[in-house]
């Protein structure tokens, strides 16, 4: 590669929507203009993880981190950077305190990352199999091809003690060793690319900036358990990721790295992509399968395991995106390495989709036994806005809340559990004094219900009177023995349930309660929202001593609800109030108070 | 989402069958297993919605049953039985988006185009519809009109945008 200098432009999806690609042109066209076109290349990466403040460039090889960068900042990054060498100062990324950092590393959200799963994202063009090649891609398959035994594999899987990223960390040697065992000579290897989980996208991330980590994982995966077949199932509403895949597939079978026997050895193996269609069960490796096949996606009793009788009825290993992207690195680099990232169960780094009422948002990769207060107040700046922190929600709808007195705790799969929620797929979701617990209880149930498949009464049934004993909570209607009635119900899923996605409904409820118990009891018991967003249980007053009788709030309330003479203190008639908050916003003299 | 067993006026009309190159990648597809997916995102592709004559031609030449792709397409949030309006919204109610307002964004669309989430506007203009997370949490609350994604929005943002999509 002759070039001096590389503008790095993220074009993970969140960029793009912030017009990465006009960005890219424009950088493009003014290095060509300062005739710097033989000497600077514009490359387009996956996705850095700052997703808060892109478009991000990233000059090379000065590592120079520019942030927000809109098309019409072209013309003073070429300029100045590639022609003065001055960087421009106001382009850099500005700590709260004001200071300005220019490198990557020096910023306190890359501060506590660990990049394995995500090496590749915000690096190489993702479109590029070369650049992946270039960054020791396809090195761990050939080991596996030419200098490890299928068992050779295993073993190394076993030491670094990867577990599954898709929730249920389940050790990911296990599953791939029963695939392996199993007589039956047609086998699948299929990747769960289904990332259902609301406010969770590491796995779109890792898809879009570094397509081929996938690729060569699942290949590693078929020459351990003897596939030949591929299946990558994806989320229809990921149409980048899917286009970027496709090319990916395309290079690789040109290249002979995926195909008929890849780089000359008796084993060939090829990939073909599934799109899902918006149904979160299909995460169950059995609705994934049912969905595969054609079918409605519900799930099915296990045993027996996919890992036994999967697709087609063959024994099928089905790992998800996360889980696969570390595989080539564990290969390449072995077991051992890997293992010494980590607490004592759980090992390696995890990847978090770190967004909600928050600082810095974005895609954030930590070893296992980072803190959740490192993370919040480290790598994700704190709560926006200076408003108190309230929770932290991990494993979306399958999980629970954590609050302030359990923020030092090391996230691993056992500590996460103890507390009532899971590690899941990825999800962390902050919450501030805004938010109510009742409320976003309500918003998870509701997930649930919609995406029950129906096929079981614990689920389908259960789950929508959780939901309605949570509605009248925050109605106000509730009374003190629905607490009891709320935990049988949750037990009873819990233990009754098919698949996981009625038996981990519940955990928002259950950790509400365990947690926040007196935020629900102020509901039941006073009636009362401290947090304002249970609006049926809002009141609007109007305090005589301020009301100077302008009458505008009056005139405002949409349903003609608030009474009295000009000049005179106004009333609101409660049984009519819809508590819409027009009239507090409308009062100049503060007279309109909300409780 | 719901399929009504009549076929209206509209599906019956002429435009509304496969294309030869449906027909040609129903052909190819019949003898895989378990393409019956594929078919009907390539169908909702076409037409922005699976039409009920069309899927009365597809069990045809598959050699499914109706009742078969009926239950797919009722299953799955992605398909659609009613045709969309010329412009899709769709709002971002991930956990995220909800946190940050998501609803006052359907609130303030609902408002613009006089229609409910999930309808289609009486010009047949726009529709709108709440979707789980996009995967762009950071820029929260997110909308994506035509696939196109605008993030960090405000409920007055939405007039803007939606005037300069009635103008394309």
């Amino acid at each position: 590669m002759a070039y001096k200098q590389y503008l790095l432009v993220c074009s993970g999806t969140a960029c793009e929507s912030n017009r990465s690609r006009d960005l890219t042109e424009a950088l493009t066209g003014a290095v060509a203009k300062a005739g710097l076109a033989g000497d600077v290349q514009v490359v387009k990466t996956g996705c850095f993880g700052f997703c808060e403040k892109g478009p991000i460039v990233k000059v090379l090889p000065e590592e120079t981190f520019y942030v927000q960068v809109k098309p019409e900042d072209a013309d003073d990054i070429v300029n100045e950077h590639l022609v003065k060498g001055r960087p421009v100062e106001r382009l850099t990324y500005r700590s709260r305190e004001s200071r300005s950092f220019a490198k990557l590393e020096d910023i306190d959200f890359y501060q506590k990352q660990v990049r394995v799963v995500l090496r590749n994202c915000g690096v190489i063009d993702p479109d590029s199999i070369d650049e992946y090649i270039a960054r020791d891609g396809y090195v761990a398959l050939e080991k596996a091809l030419f200098e490890l035994t299928p068992d050779d594999i295993l073993g190394e899987l076993r030491t670094s003690g990867l577990r599954g990223r898709g929730g249920a960390g389940f050790p990911t040697w296990m599953k791939w060793k029963f695939t392996k065992e199993a007589k039956d000579p047609d086998k699948y290897v299929m990747c769960n690319a289904d990332e259902g989980d609301p406010g969770a996208y590491m796995d779109r991330s890792t898809l879009e900036g570094d397509p081929h980590s996938i690729l060569e994982a699942m290949a590693i995966a078929g020459r351990t358990v003897g596939a030949s077949r591929g299946v990558i199932y994806i989320r229809a509403e990921y149409p980048l990721a899917i286009e970027r895949l496709e090319t990916a597939i395309g290079k690789a079978k040109e290249y002979g790295l995926l195909g008929e026997k890849i780089l000359g050895t008796d084993f060939s193996f090829d990939i073909e992509i599934r799109l899902g269609a918006g149904a979160f069960v299909c995460g169950e490796e059995t609705a994934l399968i049912a969905s595969t096949e054609g079918n409605r996606g519900m799930p099915i009793p296990r045993p027996p395991f996919p890992a036994v009788k999967g697709l087609w009825k063959k024994p099928t290993v089905i790992n998800n995106v996360e889980t696969l992207a570390n595989i080539p690195v564990i290969i390449a680099r072995g077991g051992d390495w890997y293992a010494r990232i980590g607490t004592e169960t759980s090992k390696g780094t995890k990847v978090f989709a770190l967004t909600g009422k928050i600082n810095n948002s974005g895609l954030i990769e930590v070893p296992m036994g980072t803190t959740l207060r490192d993370i919040i107040y480290g790598i994700g700046g704190g709560i926006r806005g200076g408003k108190a922190f309230k929770a932290v929600q991990t494993g979306g709808p399958s999980g629970g809340l954590i609050p302030a007195a359990n923020l030092d705790t090391p996230i691993d799969y056992e500590n996460l559990a103890g507390l009532g929620s899971i590690v899941g797929s990825g999800g962390m979701i902050v919450m501030d004094e805004d938010d109510c617990v009742v409320d976003i209880v309500k918003f998870y149930l509701d997930f649930s219900v919609d995406e029950s498949c129906g096929k079981c009464a614990p689920c389908r049934i259960g789950g929508r009177q959780l939901y309605d004993y949570m509605d009248k909570i925050s109605a106000g209607k509730a009374g003190p023995d629905d607490i009891g009635k709320i935990r049988d119900i949750a037990f009873a899923m819990q233990k009754a349930s098919l698949c996981g996605l009625g038996q981990t409904t519940p955990n928002p409820v259950l950790s509400a309660l365990r947690h926040f118990e007196e935020e629900v009891a102020e509901h039941i018991e006073s009636k009362r929202c401290p947090a304002g967003k249970c609006t049926r249980l809002v009141v609007y007053t109007i305090e005589a001593d301020k009301c100077i009788g302008c009458t505008v709030c009056a005139r405002r309330c949409p349903v003609n609800c608030i009474r009295g003479e000009r000049r005179t203190p106004h009333e609101i008639d409660q049984d009519a109030c819809i508590k819409c908050g027009q009239c507090l916003e409308a009062c100049k003299f503060n007279a309109v108070v909300k409780s | 989402m719901s399929a009504t067993l009549d076929a209206t006026a509209e599906e019956q009309a002429a435009d509304l069958v496969l294309t030869q190159n449906l027909k040609g990648f129903i052909e190819e597809k019949k003898s895989v297993p378990g393409s019956l997916i594929s078919v009907l995102h390539r169908i909702q592709n076409h037409f922005g919605f699976v039409p009920r004559s069309v899927a009365k031609e597809t069990a045809a030449l598959m050699g499914v049953p109706l009742a078969k792709i009926y239950g797919v397409i009722t299953f799955y949030h992605y398909f659609r039985t009613d045709k969309p309006g010329r412009h899709e919204i769709a709002v971002c109610m991930g956990t995220a988006c909800y946190l940050k307002g998501g609803q006052d964004l359907i609130d303030e669309l609902e408002t613009l185009l006089g229609c409910s989430c999930g309808e289609t506007s009486a010009d047949g203009e726009f529709s709108i519809s709440a979707v789980r997370c996009i995967g762009c949490c950071g820029l929260a609350p997110v909308m994506t009109v035509d696939g196109e994604v605008h993030g960090n929005l405000k409920p007055e943002d939405l007039a803007g945008i939606v005037a300069k999509y009635r103008e394309t």
